[in-house]
C-alpha cells in the first residue's frame, strides 16, 4: 500500500478561492469546478433521457398505439441514446423542425437517415460538437495523467479509476474521429452529390454499417471502463483489502481496449458476411470474455474473507458486479454467430445492453457518487435514504428489465411502438419496472441535495478503509486541491 | 506552465479521421476479391472466349428486378431464368419504361446470390454500366451478356441475378 506524506515547508500565501457569482462557472479552469459543472449536467441529462424511456415504456404498456404516434416514438428511442454534453440542445431542438427528428435510430443507418428533413445538419454538426468535446476532453486527462503526476506517483501506483480512464480516453482519441469521419459521409451523401452509401452512385449501405460499429463497439467500453475502475476503488475500501491482482486488473483492462477494435462485425452477423468473417468476429468476440472474467475474479477474491461493510456505495458495487455479469452472459450467447441469428433485434439485444448499461454503468457511477459525495460537500449523505435508493433500484431495475429477456427470446422485435398480443403481460411488468425505476431516482437527487445543505461533518478520511490521495486533504477538498505538494512513497 | 508534449494526442485524432475514409477503399477492394456484397464483375468478350466450356454441367440463372424510392417506372427480366453451361456466353434482356411525361434518367445496380457466385458471374456487356436516359413513355430493351466462369464451385447450382433500378434525376439536376 502506498504511503502518503504532505510537504508543508511552502507558504501558503497562493491559497485563494474561487470568484464570486455566476461566471465563476463559466471561466473556471479548477478541475473540480468543471468535474462539478459536467457532473450536474449529467443529472440533468439522466433525468431528461429518462423521462423519455418513460413515455416509451407508457406506449409499449398495451400492444396498439396509444400515447404517442409512431415517427415520434421512434424520434424518443435515438434521442434517449444521444443526449450528450453540449450537441443536445441542437440535436433536442430537431424534434421541434419540420419533417421532425433524425428518421433512425441511435444508428443513423442509411438509407434510412437520409430520409430525415431539416434536422439532417442538425444531427450531423451535433454529432461533430459533442465529438469535439469528447476528444478535447480526452487530450486534457490523458496530458494530465502523462505530465502533473504527484512525484513517486508511478503508473503502476495510480487508483484503478484512473488508469481506465487513462485507457477510456486512448479509446475516446482513436473513435470518435472514426464517427465524425461517416457522418461526414453521411452530409456529402445527401448535400453534395457523393454515393459512399447510395448504391445508385456504386456506393454501399452496408459499409455505413462496418464504419460505423468499428467506432460503436470501441464506444461500449467508452461506457463501461471507466465504471470498472470506480468498482476497483470501492469494493477494496469496504473489503478493507488492497484490491486482488492490481496489474493483471490494468493488463486485462488494456486487452479489452485493444480486443474491442478487432470485433466490430458482431453487430451485423445477418448483413451477409463470409463464413470466414463471421468466425473470425465471433471469437475475437469471445475472446472479451476473458479479461473481463479476470475482472469479476479479482473483484470477488478482493471481497474474500474480507472485513465488508455494506455502506450504500459497496451496495451498489456489488449489484454492479452482479448484474453486468448477467449483461456479460448475455453477451455470451449473443457473440454466438448462428444463436444471434435468432436473437438479432429482439428484446434480448435490448435485455443484454440494459443489464451492461444501467445496472451496469449506471450502479457504477451512482455508487462513485455516494463514495465521493462526502469529499465533494463536506458531510454525510443520509444513509437510510441511500439504501432505500438502492433496493428500489435493484428490485425495479430487474422488474424492469428481465423480462424483455423472455419475449425477445419469444421473437418480440426491437424499435417498434406497437407489438403481438401475446407480448402484453411481460411488457406490462417491464412497464411497471420502469416507472418504479424512474421514481426511484427521485431519491437520488434528493440525497444529493440534502448532503450538500447539510449533514453530518465528514472527515477527511471519510471512509475507514479508504485509500488514496484524496483522503489526506480536507473535506470538503480545499480550491487547489494540494497546495503543499504531495509526495508518493 | 508546461509546454505541451503529447504531440500524439493529436496526431491520433487526424489519422483516424483519415483512416475512416481510407475504410471506403480497403471495403471496396474487400468486396471486389470477396463478392461480398453481390457485385458482379466485368470481362471483355476477348476474356470471355478464352474460358473453358464446361459442356457437362449446367447452371440455373434467375433474373429478378426492383424498383427503389417508388420510382415511376416499369422494369422487368424478359426471360425469367436460363439454364447456362458455364464457360459459354449467352445474351438476355430487361425491359424498362418511362410512365411518366417527363425526361427520366435511371441506374441499374446488380446484386448477386449467394455472394460467393458474385465473383464467378461475370458480364461483357450491361446496360448497368452507364445510365439509361428515357424520353417521356418511352419503353425498350436492354442488353446483358453474361459468362458463367466455370470455375464457380461445385455446390453451386443457382444463380439469382438481381437488378435494381435507381431514379437518379436528383443527381443530375
Ligand atoms: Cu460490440
Amino acid at each position: 500500500m502506498n504511503a502518503y506524506s504532505v510537504d508543508h515547508s511552502h507558504d501558503d500565501h497562493h491559497d485563494h478561492g474561487p470568484p464570486p457569482g455566476l461566471m465563476r462557472w463559466v471561466t473556471t479552469t479548477n478541475h473540480k469546478d468543471i468535474g462539478t459543472l459536467y457532473l450536474w449536467f449529467s443529472l440533468i441529462m439522466f433525468f431528461i433521457g429518462g423521462f423519455m424511456a418513460l413515455i416509451i415504456r407508457s406506449e409499449l404498456f398495451q400492444p396498439g398505439l396509444q400515447i404517442v404516434d409512431p415517427h415520434f416514438f421512434n424520434q424518443m428511442t435515438t434521442m434517449s441514446f444521444w443526449i450528450l454534453p453540449f450537441g443536445f440542445a441542437m440535436m433536442l431542438s430537431t424534434l421541434f423542425m419540420d419533417g421532425g427528428g433524425p428518421a433512425s435510430g441511435w444508428t443513423i443507418y442509411p438509407p434510412l437517415v437520409l430520409q430525415t428533413g431539416d434536422a439532417l445538419p442538425f444531427l450531423i454538426f451535433s454529432i461533430h460538437i459533442l465529438g469535439v468535446s469528447s476528444i478535447m476532453g480526452a487530450i486534457n486527462i490523458v496530458a494530465t495523467i502523462m505530465n502533473m503526476r504527484a512525484p513517486g506517483m508511478t503508473y503502476m501506483k495510480m487508483p484503478l479509476f484512473v488508469w481506465t480512464w487513462f485507457i477510456t480516453a486512448y479509446l475516446l482519441i482513436a473513435v470518435m474521429p472514426v464517427l465524425a469521419g461517416a457522418v461526414t459521409m453521411l452530409l456529402t451523401d445527401k448535400f453534395f452529390g457523393t454515393s459512399f452509401f447510395d448504391a445508385a452512385g456504386g456506393g454501399d449501405p452496408v459499409m455505413f454499417q462496418h464504419i460505423f460499429w468499428f467506432f460503436g463497439h470501441p464506444e461500449v467500453y467508452i461506457l463501461i471502463l471507466p465504471a470498472f475502475g470506480i468498482v476497483s476503488e470501492i469494493i477494496p475500501t469496504f473489503s478493507r483489502k488492497q484490491l486482488f491482482g492490481y496489474s493483471s486488473m490494468v493488463y486485462a483492462t488494456a486487452s479489452i481496449a485493444f480486443l474491442s477494435f478487432i470485433v466490430w462485425a458482431h453487430h451485423m452477423f445477418t448483413v451477409g458476411m463470409p463464413l470466414v468473417g463471421e468466425i473470425f468476429f465471433m471469437f475475437t468476440t469471445m475472446l472479451i470474455a476473458v479479461p473481463t472474467g479476470v475482472k469479476v475474479f479479482n473483484w470477488v477474491s478482493t471481497m474474500w474473507r474480507g472485513a465488508m461493510t455494506f455502506e450504500t456505495p459497496m451496495l451498489f458495487a456489488i449489484g454492479f458486479v452482479i448484474m453486468f455479469t448477467i449483461g456479460g452472459f448475455s453477451g455470451l450467447m449473443l457473440a454466438m454467430t448462428p444463436i444471434d441469428f435468432q436473437y438479432h433485434d429482439t428484446y434480448f439485444v435490448v435485455a443484454h445492453f440494459h443489464y451492461v448499461l444501467v445496472p451496469g454503468a449506471i450502479f457504477a457511477i451512482v455508487a462513485a457518487v455516494y463514495y465521493w459525495l462526502p469529499k465533494w460537500t463536506g458531510n454525510m449523505y443520509d444513509e437510510k435514504l441511500g439504501k432505500a435508493h438502492f433496493w428500489l433500484s435493484t428490485i425495479f431495475v430487474n422488474i424492469l428489465f428481465f423480462p424483455m429477456h423472455f419475449v425477445g427470446l419469444a421473437g418480440m422485435p426491437r424499435r417498434i411502438p406497437d407489438y403481438a398480443v401475446q407480448f402484453t403481460d411481460f411488457n406490462q411488468i417491464a412497464t411497471i419496472g420502469a416507472f418504479g425505476f424512474g421514481f426511484a431516482q427521485i431519491l437520488l437527487l434528493v440525497v444529493v441535495v440534502k448532503c450538500i445543505r447539510g449533514g453530518s461533518r465528514a472527515t477527511d478520511q471519510v471512509w475507514e478503509g479508504a485509500h488514496g490521495l484524496e483522503w489526506s486533504v480536507a473535506s470538503p477538498a480545499p480550491y487547489h486541491t494540494f497546495s503543499p505538494q504531495p509526495v508518493v512513497k | 506552465m508546461r509546454r505541451f508534449k503529447q504531440f500524439h494526442l493529436i496526431v491520433i485524432p487526424i489519422a483516424m479521421f483519415g483512416f475512416g475514409y481510407l475504410m471506403v477503399p480497403i471495403y471496396n477492394i474487400f468486396c471486389d476479391i470477396t463478392g461480398l456484397n453481390g457485385k458482379t464483375g466485368s470481362i471483355s468478350q476477348a476474356e470471355a472466349n478464352v474460358l473453358d466450356v464446361d459442356p457437362d454441367r449446367r447452371v440455373r440463372v434467375e433474373f429478378i428486378s426492383a424498383l427503389n424510392q417508388n420510382a415511376q417506372w416499369d422494369f422487368y427480366p424478359d426471360v425469367k431464368s436460363m439454364k447456362v453451361i458455364p464457360g459459354k456466353t449467352y445474351t438476355t434482356t430487361y425491359t424498362a419504361a418511362n410512365r411518366l411525361d417527363q425526361d427520366m434518367v435511371g441506374q441499374a445496380v446488380p446484386s448477386v446470390a449467394p455472394a460467393q457466385a458474385a465473383t464467378y458471374f461475370n458480364k461483357t456487356e450491361c446496360f448497368c454500366f452507364v445510365r439509361q436516359s428515357f424520353e417521356p413513355h418511352e419503353s425498350r430493351q436492354m442488353p446483358l451478356v453474361f459468362v458463367v466462369d466455370p470455375k464457380l464451385p461445385d455446390d453451386i447450382n443457382t444463380l439469382t441475378l438481381s437488378y435494381t433500378f435507381f431514379d437518379v434525376n436528383s443527381r443530375i439536376n
